[in-house]
């Protein structure tokens, strides 16, 4: 078994048993990162560039520290201190460093399509840390990784995923991701941020809070900007919280066992609120942790894949 | 099936006698099982170093822990390799720090598997010794590096294939050579198709 | 010796030309840059064609034979980006398309919207390969804000007025432009989109842009456009022409318009009765980044509908060039815009001619005295004395879209790779042939 692609663009499209190798894989890696020494020399010699078009902490370290317990040398580019600003474009910027000898591309944009356009300008293996509102797929697989873990199984479980549906690229790859691995997929946020035609994805949906939670397994809670109500898209913060707010009285309504998940960063007494964010069934610390196994596990499972490989 | 080009090295009772007397050889060298602790690479080395763990407590009555591990983040093959290894999970869910190491592997051929499986091993922290012990120590090393326990020296030709199959994940027990030169092919069909039947170093 | 009787004689040909609903073989015969005559071979034009030299006669048999094509929008980017496309190199891939007339929307550096830039532009345009018309701005410098000197640009030669690429958002404006422009009898041509609606959007709101997470331009936004300024032409009178009608919904309303009575007419684009929004995910392609978007299935077949019950009165390509670097960017970055004048005679016998929509002088009514009549054109008919403006087309020729063949100085075309039928194997300006294929 391996994967199809020589790159991780999306979980659209990607096969049950792929996405099993890749969470079967950040197993054995999970192990690595509570050893004493947190390192192996796997990718020695290997060096990854991640391309940072858009402001990112976590993903961004945990992408770094992935690689950097790989034994993988690093470049870290961000869009302030490039040439962006003197007008190269991104294909001569990728071209630019790639010159220098690289290996793998970590690409988080703003617009969508950016890292299949990466595939078309270089030769080295693109993996996608989020492009636009499209996907996050590496986020994703973490909330699945996280979720199995708990539950040993994905396949008939409950996810609703709630908040910004429409500008939201987590949402879509988990939707892509769990839907492959079995689970049963729920969304839910105001009417304003649900994208055109959202049922096509083949998932429920819900404007009503308390009817998405009813019967569910794990919640996945979305980040809700504040640019959003500037543009409109909803009336106040307040309003929001309280249609939308995840609060303790809200639980009740879930299935026994349940799982509060966040990709963060956390708008505490927005989104959620603190007490359930730090509850005991609240898995968001151990999403971080888990995302770090992940992550080295795509690096590890794409960079035996040279060019000559195709696609 | 044809066997003609093989050999068979060890039967089951064969086996049996090698683990039990590195058992014995193990405890001898080290005083008793006192600060040891046996660390198995996966997969056939690990079932050994279990059976080796279970012999010891038979014969001194004490549990010695076992660790299984998983050495293909620390091959130094892996640019050179167009197929990935699966990645299996390392256990060692104790301290090596200041332990007896003794390192089980089914098969001992260049050293290069010994070598990734000491580095990672000292990742773990750093023990006092670290001992080897293998089933079968072939020769052609390419690597400064000698067992401490052997169950049976053989003399191969390069090419030839040594297989261990054990009980644990192949149904059968024992341990075959295949001699280079005469039909490979066929050997190779036999060995490994019928069911991951076997390891070849 | 006796100078011959005429300067070209195209032998053999079917003679379409929907002006005046000819359509059968014959010749047709050329004097001094004019239409002369077009006659079924006789013994008479047999000694008539005897006594011209052999470069003076075009064997036309099993081709057609139509009114040089008009496509009435273009972009040909000068003055101001002639790193894209300029006059000259527009003018040669009009010709290399068939088209013998063009009209170039005001969106340059400066706009439009004096009479100096059209003089300019048309003063460029003199010895190149293809007739050409300017149109003049609405605005001033297509803000939207203020009404450009529309008298001033007629009198320089503007033939319409449009702010195409963006839309009149404040309809006040909109309002006294249609009021101001009936005094020259000239129409406006809308670019309906909404602003609000559109505004930052980069594809078609739907699934499609959904999966890719694309910011949408909701059909809405044209319908509504439309709409608004149907309902203005209808308040103050007026000649309303809507370009690139690329929605279900807008095609409705132009035909309620129509059946109303209203002067509204309207064009259609090849891309969007070839292309659904959903060839985008599938690697990106910048190429396929156009204004209005590319819609749905749903609106490809109403679009067709609209030309084959004539709601739709033209195809035009809305030839946008961009240079390769501008289009190899991220999908967002890049400009809106596709090139389209030697595609187009492809697309229509492709896509409309030999999938039953539209005859051959239908297709050819839309691409010659139907974008004349709306802009009042003199061109478009081989009616004797016209100017001989003449397209032969190889009616079945299959070729395939290269990239290195476009004689444009831009590429930016989404039809790369695409085998059409249908190909032009001579273009006539002025009796004389600027184009002839292989």
């Amino acid at each position: 078994m391996k994967l199809k692609s020589r790159h991780l663009l999306g979980l659209e499209g990607m096969a049950g048993d792929e996405l099993k190798l890749i969470l079967d894989t950040a197993e054995s890696f999970r192990e690595i990162i509570e050893r004493p020494i947190k390192k192996v020399p796997t990718l020695r010699g290997m060096t990854v560039l991640n391309l940072f078009y858009e402001p990112s902490t976590r993903t961004r370290i945990s992408f770094e520290l992935a690689e950097k317990r790989l034994s993988a040398d690093t470049i870290n580019f961000s869009k302030s201190m490039s040439s962006v600003t003197k007008g190269e474009t991104l294909k001569d910027t990728v071209q630019n460093i790639e010159a220098l000898k690289i290996n793998m591309i970590v690409i988080r944009h703003s617009s969508s399509g950016v890292p299949y356009y990466l595939t078309q300008c270089t030769d080295s293996n693109i993996i996608n840390a989020g492009d636009g509102r499209h996907e996050h797929p590496t986020q994703a697989l973490l909330d699945m990784f996280t979720i199995r873990r708990k539950y040993g199984r994905l396949d008939g479980l409950r996810v609703v995923l709630i908040g910004d549906i429409k500008h939201s690229r987590v949402v879509r790859s988990n939707i892509w991701g769990l839907k492959a691995m079995g689970a049963s997929v729920a969304v839910c946020g105001p009417s304003t941020l649900l994208p055109y035609e959202v049922e096509k994805f083949g998932v429920d949906i819900y404007t009503d809070l308390d009817k998405a939670m009813d019967g569910a397994d794990v919640v996945n809670i979305m980040r809700i900007q504040l640019e959003r109500q500037q543009a409109g898209l909803f009336p106040s913060m307040r309003e929001y919280t309280n249609l939308f707010g995840v609060t303790r009285d809200r639980l009740r309504l879930l299935n026994k066992n349940y799982t509060i998940m966040h990709p963060g960063p956390i708008n505490r007494g927005v989104e959620v609120t603190s007490d359930v964010a730090d509850s005991k069934s609240s898995v968001i610390l151990e999403q971080v942790t888990n995302g770090q196994a992940v992550r080295m596990a795509i690096l590890y499972l794409l960079s035996g894949k040279k060019r000559e490989e195709g696609e | 099936m044809p066997r003609k080009k093989e050999e068979v090295l060890l039967d089951a009772q064969k086996i049996t006698r090698a683990t039990t007397r590195i058992a014995h050889e193990i405890l001898e060298k080290n005083s008793g099982a006192e600060n040891l602790v046996i660390i198995g690479i996966l997969r056939r080395g690990a079932d050994l170093a279990k059976r080796i763990a279970e012999r010891i407590k038979q014969i001194e009555g004490v549990e010695v822990p076992v660790g299984l591990l998983d050495i293909n983040l620390y091959r130094d093959d892996f640019h050179s390799r167009l197929d990935q290894p699966i990645v299996q999970r390392t256990e060692i869910l104790f301290d090596v720090v200041d332990r007896n190491v003794i390192l089980v592997d089914d098969v001992l051929f260049t050293g290069r598997t010994i070598r990734a499986a000491l580095d990672a091993i000292i990742d773990f922290g750093r023990p006092r010794s670290i001992q080897l012990a293998v089933l079968i120590d072939r020769g052609h090393r390419e690597l400064p590096i000698r067992p401490d326990y052997v169950g049976k020296n053989i003399p191969t030709s390069k090419e030839d294939r040594v297989l261990v199959r054990l009980e644990e994940r192949d149904n059968c027990e024992e341990v075959i050579i295949e001699i280079a030169g005469l039909k490979r092919k066929t050997a190779r069909s036999g060995g490994r198709a019928s069911g991951k039947g076997g390891k070849k170093k | 010796m006796k100078k011959p009787k005429y300067d070209l004689v195209i032998k053999g040909g079917r003679v379409i030309d929907p002006a005046f609903g000819f359509g059968k073989e014959a010749d047709v015969f050329v004097k001094e840059g004019r239409i002369a005559k077009i006659a079924r071979e006789s013994k008479v034009t047999l000694k008539e064609i005897s006594s011209l030299p052999e470069e003076n006669i075009i064997d036309a048999s099993g081709k057609i034979v139509c009114p040089g094509l008009i496509d009435m929008h273009v972009h040909f980017r000068e003055p101001g980006f002639e790193g894209k496309e300029t006059i000259i190199t527009g003018c040669r891939a009009a010709a290399a398309g068939g088209f013998t007339t063009v009209c170039c929307m005001p969106n340059t550096s400066p706009a439009v919207d004096n009479q100096e830039t059209i003089e300019f532009i048309l003063s460029r345009s003199e010895g190149a390969d293809a007739r050409l018309y300017v149109v003049g701005a609405i605005t001033k410098d297509l803000k939207g804000a203020e009404l450009a000197e529309i008298g001033d640009l007629v009198k320089g030669g503007a033939v319409a007025i449009s702010d195409d690429g963006a839309y009149v958002q404040n309809p006040e404006i909109m309002r006294r432009a249609l009021e101001y422009a009936k005094m020259f009898d000239i129409p406006i041509i809308t670019h309906a989109e909404d602003e609000y609606l559109c505004s930052g959007g980069v594809m078609n709101e739907s699934f499609e842009g959904t999966r890719l997470g694309m910011k949408g331009r909701p059909a809405v936004g044209e319908v509504i456009a439309v709409l608004r300024d149907i309902k203005l032409c209808q308040f103050v009178g007026g000649r309303l022409h809507v370009a690139h009608v690329s929605t279900a919904g807008a095609v409705e309303a132009i035909r309620q318009a129509k059946k109303e009575g209203l002067n509204v007419t309207a064009e259609a684009a090849p891309h969007h009765f070839t292309l659904t929004d959903d060839a985008i995910g599938k690697e990106f392609d910048t190429n396929l980044k156009v204004n209005p978007p590319l819609r749905t299935k749903k609106d490809v077949d109403a679009v067709i509908k609209g030309l084959v019950d004539g709601t739709i009165d033209c195809i035009a390509s809305d030839h946008a060039p961009h240079c390769e670097e501008e289009k190899d960017v991220e999908f967002d970055q890049a400009p809106p815009g596709m090139i389209g004048l030697e595609t187009t005679l492809g697309l229509v016998k492709t896509y409309l001619i030999d999938k039953g929509y539209l005859s051959w002088a239908d297709a050819i009514r839309k691409m010659t005295v139907g974008p004349a009549r709306i802009l009042g054109l003199p061109v478009g008919t081989l009616e004797k004395d016209s100017s001989a403006d003449i397209t032969i087309i190889d009616p079945d020729k299959k070729w395939t879209v290269k990239k290195e063949k476009f004689h444009s100085k831009s590429q930016n075309s989404p039809f790369i790779g695409w085998k059409l039928s249908g190909k032009v194997s001579h273009t006539i300006l002025g009796g004389k042939a600027v184009y002839s294929g292989k």
